[in-house]
């Protein structure tokens, strides 16, 4: 029987959340690791050491066969995924906003939700009625959206058909019950934790929005 | 005959270039069409073509594709310069994640005011020197082959040089501690394609200059 992967990062959700998801939604079991390398988050699976989220993502939704059938599949589902990116930093760094800029960030991050992301994914949904946003199947797309729309209705709560309508896969049913691996979002102990680690500092929130510039 | 990629950029390096290198070092031809107007970039969001209202946008085998990334493995994988399998697929996105973010960060870093651009860039040239580029060199180390991934040419070789040309442009020495870097950059430079697209008068571009900045802070109004 194949080995569970390892999952190598602090106890957040953070860059491994994603990661998390994939893996829940394609039914694999994970195994949690401790925080022993230079970069995060690290998945030990099949022998090999992964970093770099993106190639982690990647290479978990082509093996469990959530990457489209074809290459043109793929291409969509890549720029469904990049597209979403963008939105899932700002709110994953959103609390570590200076208290002055939380009102401000918010706004910014609820105008670009429902402005330039949500009606892309809307569109595409509406123009091919399908439950999937490709090729008419679950893929990786559908997860991450799934994950971002949750984390946008965190910051504030609204009701949307598509959430209800994946939710009614098995495995991601199982992951949004109480004590799934699914980790809360990041509150006041956390922020301090992951402070130490990688001596952030407050307000580095939608200042280095591509890399997030941290030692530790 | 199937039509040439079609780029959509501003005449510049920006999230572009690296575009640009994939395809010239796979030998393929493209045609590129340059925002030099507000308007002519509206009309692009108009028409629906940029998913996400942003560019890059390169049209190819009836697609807009858009979000660099995503095109840049769908280019990768068509040339075949992604692997022969899925480990070594991810090895190759590893390796062009890291070079990418270096040099985004240079990317970003020239729209920035005078002394937070200068802090930024010389914070590239220490991250290429510590992070990154001793990575490449144990890679390079420890299987002693001539390319990065499955003794072959792949995408992540092409970025890497990308990404070594482009921290030498802020400093000459980089590679000064990395004798196995300077052996791949004078190998891979050497590639006919490359060699082609490293000579002048190619669609490689120049370093980003005040005119370009303000030609896109103009056309994207920031």
């Amino acid at each position: 029987m194949a080995e569970k992967p390892k999952l190598h990062y602090f106890n957040g959700r953070g860059r491994m959340e994603s990661i998390r998801w994939l893996l829940a939604a394609a039914g694999v079991e994970v195994r949690r690791g401790t925080l022993l390398y230079e970069q995060v988050p690290m998945v030990e699976t099949d022998r090999m050491n992964l970093v770099e989220t993106r190639a982690i993502l990647r290479y978990i939704a082509a093996k469990y066969d959530l990457y489209g059938r074809n290459l043109k599949q793929q291409a969509w589902i890549d720029m469904y995924v990049e597209g979403l990116k963008d939105l899932s930093d700002m709110i994953m760094f959103f609390p570590l906003s200076l208290p002055e800029e939380k009102e401000m960030n918010l706004e910014h991050i609820l105008a670009r939700a429902t402005t330039r992301f949500f009606p892309v994914y809307e569109k595409a949904l509406r123009d091919h009625g399908q439950d999937f946003l490709v090729g008419n199947r679950l893929s990786w797309a559908d997860i991450q959206l799934l994950e971002v729309i949750l984390m946008a209705e965190e910051c504030k709560p609204s009701v949307l058909e598509f959430m209800a309508r994946i939710s009614h896969i098995p495995t991601i049913n199982k992951f949004l019950q109480l004590g799934s691996q699914r980790k809360p979002p990041l509150d006041e102990e956390s922020i301090e934790t992951v402070k130490n680690i990688f001596k952030f500092e407050r307000g580095m929130f939608l200042k280095n929005m591509s890399t997030i510039v941290a030692e530790y | 005959m199937a039509a040439k990629p079609k780029l959509y950029y501003f005449d510049g390096r920006g999230r572009m270039e690296s575009i640009r290198w994939l395809l010239a070092a796979a030998g393929v031809e493209f045609e590129e069409e340059f925002f030099e107007t507000r308007e002519q970039y509206e009309k692009l969001q108009k028409d629906g073509r940029l998913l996400f209202g942003q560019v890059p946008l390169v049209e190819i085998d009836g697609m807009a594709l858009t979000q660099t990334r995503a095109i840049l493995s769908y280019l990768a994988a068509k040339y075949n310069l992604y692997g022969k399998d899925l480990k070594e697929r991810v090895r190759i996105d590893m390796y062009t994640d890291g070079t990418l973010d270096l040099m985004t960060m240079i990317m970003g870093g020239v729209f920035k005011p005078l002394a937070e651009k200068e802090e930024t860039l010389a914070s590239v040239v220490k991250s290429a020197k510590t992070r990154y580029f001793p990575v490449f060199e144990k890679i390079l180390k420890d299987h002693g082959e001539d390319f990065l991934v499955g003794n072959k040419f792949s995408w992540a070789d092409i970025q890497l040089l990308e990404a070594i040309l482009m921290v030498e442009e802020l400093d000459a020495s980089v590679l000064s501690d990395f004798p196995l870097l300077k052996a791949f950059k004078t190998r891979i430079s050497n590639i006919p394609t490359i060699k082609k697209f490293l000579q002048p008068g190619s669609q490689r571009k120049p370093p980003p200059d005040s005119h370009y900045v303000a030609l896109v802070r103009k056309i994207l109004q920031f």
